[in-house]
């Protein structure tokens, strides 16, 4: 087994608390989150708003400062990187966000902003701009002559493509789609979850997938890891954790996505009240407060549990056992 | 029985270069008192404006064409002088959209929009409405409604600000509530708490709802009926058991089709 491409471990990101002074208590967004992914693989990073998941995103890729923990890509400290040498690790390591019409520049026309890579990364020649847009714009399955259009010009799946387009002309080796199919029609979506496998497949990508949806992730994940409060409070391989998960957010998660089928059982309901503040994050298990699970004690709500293999999953919960 | 809401050949024309267009091309459906239907597309399918119609909010230069008509509880929508329209919006119908924190006044109180609207549609005193504000907040589950009267919008979660919106629509005891994708903004967890209290709230007050979606997860469960809709039109309206067993347009079967869905195997149990 070679190394990971990406791996990041115990991960801290807090941001200064709010208020005159910034006298606020911090806002612990990321608290100690480790991962990989291996190349050409997808992860699913799942979880709801104030999870901490986009927060991980964007210091993977350093667009914000961390407060602890190491991202390594390829092998290398990202975070030990400056200048010319950041500059050309980013290039293996782009982003695509969830929405297309706020990431494309309005006055550049789409031939232009799929080349801008190309140039600002020295890749190609000038006069092979053209010749490798209209590939890339193919690839995506775009009509090259789409080049020539401004982005108010195409519709939002056309956008999205475009996105993916701009993100492979500087080749890659992991893409991080935060929320990148979130903002798409159904139809749509399809299409573009279709075009992201055939992708990964052609060129050995490996992705980062960022989602709050989980019918999405089973259609694309390799690996699933579920954050709770800034932490992964579960991880395993996609069929395991979508069809017998141990921890008990989620088995909650799961359980909260209605069926598009009037004969299915109706959701159930196994949490109440909202995600915890990550300004005021409760002492112990994060969940403690909101916990379905029948065990729930004392010990939950003392001490924190740290992710341990359950079966298949791995997961942070005193009381997950092998058999859910 | 006869309808709550009839909507016939409904037209909604905006001015554009080179002549109108009609966002809203010759809509048709009727909700039962009681029902529940879902109205179902995708983005730029007419189903929010359909939806703002029924209330005369279409928003200019946006009109409803001649030869349109709504009728809402026997009366005619389309004909309503303004103080009758005003006294209809909320009493008949009231209406609950995604975003709750762009409907919500930032400077009022969430108790004082409560109990602003129970005066506007009943006359009683500034101390009755507050007890009423209170009572609905305390029925769509806000925790510690007494307390939460005086909170601002930006002082509440997504979750409970759509809770609010769901008491300000229920003060003037609507006959029909009108959902416009209300909780595609939260988070699932959320989503199926607020889901789950707007059954609670149709059972109790045998309101009719039309539900305006692109999510046929959340219909699936709830709708009596759907109405799936396409570049302003209705394609097809069907029971929900049959629309999703045997969908009759090849729109509505690719809608379907192209549903992502989670394997259903050992499925959480706890």
């Amino acid at each position: 087994m070679t190394a990971p491409l990406l791996e990041v471990q115990d991960l801290v990101v807090h941001y200064p608390g709010g208020g005159l002074f910034r006298r606020g208590a911090p806002v612990c967004a990321v608290n100690g989150v480790s991962f990989s992914v291996a190349r050409g693989e997808t992860l699913a990073l799942v979880g709801e708003s104030g999870s901490g998941k986009s927060s991980l995103a964007r210091t993977i890729l350093r667009l914000q400062a961390k407060q602890g923990g190491t991202v390594r890509f390829g092998g290398t400290d990202l975070f030990a990187l400056r200048g010319r040498a950041l500059r050309a690790e980013r290039r293996r390591l782009q982003i695509v966000f969830q929405d297309p019409a706020s990431s494309l520049n309005p006055r550049m026309r789409i031939g232009d902003a799929v080349a801008e890579g190309l140039a600002i990364h020295a890749l190609a020649p000038r006069a092979e701009w053209p010749a490798r847009v209209a590939a890339l714009l193919g690839e995506v399955g775009l009509d090259p002559a789409l080049a020539a259009r401004w982005p108010h010009e195409l519709s939002g799946g056309q956008k999205q493509r475009v996105a993916i387009a701009r993100a492979l002309a500087v080749e890659p080796a992991l893409v991080v789609l935060d929320e990148a199919v979130s903002a798409l029609d159904v139809s749509v979506q399809a299409q573009v979850l279709t075009l992201l496998t055939t992708l990964q497949q052609r060129r050995g990508l490996a992705y980062l997938f960022i989602a709050h949806d989980l019918a999405v992730v089973a259609q694309v994940a390799h690996r699933v890891a579920v954050l709770y409060a800034g932490r992964v409070v579960e991880e395993g391989p996609v069929g395991s954790i979508l069809t017998a998960p141990r921890h008990p957010y989620t088995q909650a998660l799961l359980a909260a996505v209605p069926a598009p089928d009037p004969s299915a059982p109706p959701p159930r309901l196994l949490l109440q009240g909202d995600p915890p503040d990550p300004s005021a994050l409760p002492p112990g298990c994060p969940l403690w407060p909101r916990c379905p699970h029948p065990a729930r004690d004392a010990h939950c709500q003392a001490e924190r549990p740290a992710l341990r293999p359950v079966g298949p999953t791995h997961a942070a919960c005193h009381h997950a056992g092998p058999a859910a | 029985m006869t309808a709550l809401l009839e909507v016939r050949d409904l037209r909604i024309a905006f001015p554009a270069p080179g002549g109108d267009r009609h966002p809203v091309d010759g809509v048709s459906l009727t909700v039962a008192p009681g029902e529940l239907l879902a109205l179902v597309g995708e983005s730029g399918s007419g189903k929010t404006l359909t939806g703002l119609a029924l209330l005369r909010l279409v928003p200019p230069p946006g009109r409803i064409e001649p030869g349109s008509s709504i009728r809402l509880d026997r009366t005619d929508v389309l004909a309503l002088a303004d103080e009758p329209l005003r006294q209809l919006r909320g009493r008949k119908a009231a209406m609950v959209f995604q975003d709750p924190l762009a409907s919500l006044n930032p400077v009022l109180t969430v108790g004082e929009q409560v109990s602003e609207t129970v005066r506007a549609h009943f006359p009683v005193t500034a101390r009755a409405a507050r007890q009423r504000a209170e009572a609905l907040l305390a029925e769509v589950g806000l925790p510690d409604p007494a307390r939460r009267y005086a909170a601002y919008p930006h002082q509440l979660s997504g979750g409970m600000r759509q809770r609010v919106m769901l008491a300000i629509a229920l003060a003037a005891e609507p006959a029909l509530l009108i959902a416009d994708e209300p909780t595609s903004a939260l988070d699932v967890t959320v989503q199926a708490q607020v889901l789950a209290l707007l059954d609670r709230l149709r059972a109790a007050h045998g309101m009719a709802v039309l539900l305006i979606t692109h999510d046929l997860g959340i219909v699936a469960s709830r709708a009596d009926r759907v109405a799936v809709m396409q570049a302003g039109r209705i394609v097809e309206t069907a029971p929900t058991a049959a629309l999703f067993r045997a969908p009759a347009h090849p729109y509505t079967q690719s809608l379907l089709a192209a549903i992502p869905r989670l394997p259903r195997a050992a499925g959480g149990a706890t």
